[in-house]
């Protein structure tokens, strides 16, 4: 069900969400600190290519983590397999890069 | 010996296959008395159709773990006194694995996991060649030591989560026994050991709970030699692989 391939994926995106993570909550404390406005914080971030990388690489490994984690859970609280747990791996993955790569372009173009 | 009046109730599963139901027996008490004195009990004087298997008595050969009270033990070295609660005692079959008949487990999947996990030795030298000396200080021999002091008895395996949820799970003593023969030095190919359990139901399955280590009648630790297979799956990983 889980295979080193599939487990190193989950570990590396892991090690990425790390200083994402802690970037993200920095910002959040610094943007609520100050009192910046919805439109403030989108003019800090549209056309801005670092957040555009920062966010868009945070949506990537979630999406990757997450897909995988949900594999484990749905086979071995649900017994889904085979082909169907690949089936679902990818469309909670994809549904979750789309919806979060969505919402990074919303704020960054 | 002294018998208690009052005797031992014990709900003992009886039935094949996935059919099967609990009866309770009246088994007289007896100082000293082991979980597998009491089956003994039952077999010789109440029950002569009652399955189940045992064979050294003395916890060497691993054929007698059952389900006692809910918790897989080695019934031969488990007396009544450490398990019993209120009088009443419940011996099954092991979990996680098909019942043949009453309180005999088939072990088959078991072993054939053994096997599945590269649990072959690969030889690196023929009957001509002298025997290989190998020290008995080294880390990776003194850590393959506690390893293979394994009885097969299956405990760990019926302790297992993991086992009970994830087909393919290769489980806890066969991963340790693939961790014992990639730590010996006299094993040709530990490539083919990390191989066989990277695959889908390999050691990366595991959840660290630690129920095996936890229940494992000779102290044993699977859950560490399990890590010890990821951390060299990982190392290899980045190395590249085979």
């Amino acid at each position: 069900m889980l295979d080193l391939r599939l487990y190193m994926a989950q570990r590396l995106s892991a090690m990425v969400m790390i200083p994402l993570t802690l970037g993200h909550i920095a910002v959040m404390i610094y943007a609520i600190q100050d009192g910046l406005s919805a439109a403030e914080i989108l003019g800090r971030t549209r056309g801005s290519v670092l957040w555009f990388v920062f966010y868009g690489l945070f949506v990537l490994a979630v999406s990757l983590h997450a897909a995988i984690g949900l594999r484990v859970i749905v086979h071995e609280t649900l017994g889904l397999k085979g082909r169907a747990l690949d089936i679902f791996m990818w469309l909670a993955g994809l549904l979750l890069l789309v919806t979060g790569l969505r919402a990074v372009l919303a704020v960054t173009l | 010996m002294t018998a208690d009046s009052n005797g031992l109730h014990v709900d003992v599963w009886r039935g094949s296959g996935t059919e099967g139901s609990f009866e309770r027996f009246l088994v007289p008490m007896q100082e000293s008395q082991t979980i597998l004195d009491v089956v003994a009990w039952i077999q010789q004087y109440a029950d002569p159709t009652l399955s189940y298997r045992y064979a050294c008595r003395v916890g060497m050969c691993g054929s007698c773990a059952m389900m006692v009270n809910g918790v897989p033990r080695w019934t031969c070295r488990t007396h009544i006194k450490k398990v019993i609660k209120d009088n009443v005692l419940t011996i099954a079959p092991l979990r996680n694995l098909p019942v043949i008949k009453d309180l005999a487990a088939d072990m088959d999947p078991f072993f054939d996991r053994w096997v599945a996990a590269g649990g072959v030795h690969h030889p690196t030298r023929d009957r001509n060649d002298a025997v290989e000396q190998i020290s008995p200080a080294t880390p990776e021999r003194i850590e393959a030591d506690a390893g293979i002091e394994c009885i097969n008895c299956s405990v760990c395996y019926a302790a297992c989560d993991t086992v009970a949820n994830n087909v393919d799970f290769l489980g806890p003593a066969a991963l340790q026994r693939a961790w014992t023969l990639y730590l010996d030095p006299k094993d040709a190919d530990p490539g083919a050991i990390l191989d066989a359990v990277s695959g889908r139901g390999g050691c990366h399955n595991c959840h660290s709970q630690g129920s095996c280590t936890l229940h494992c009648p000779n102290g044993l630790n699977p859950m560490k030699a399990i890590a010890g297979l990821k951390r060299e799956t990982v190392s290899s990983f980045f190395r590249g692989g085979r």
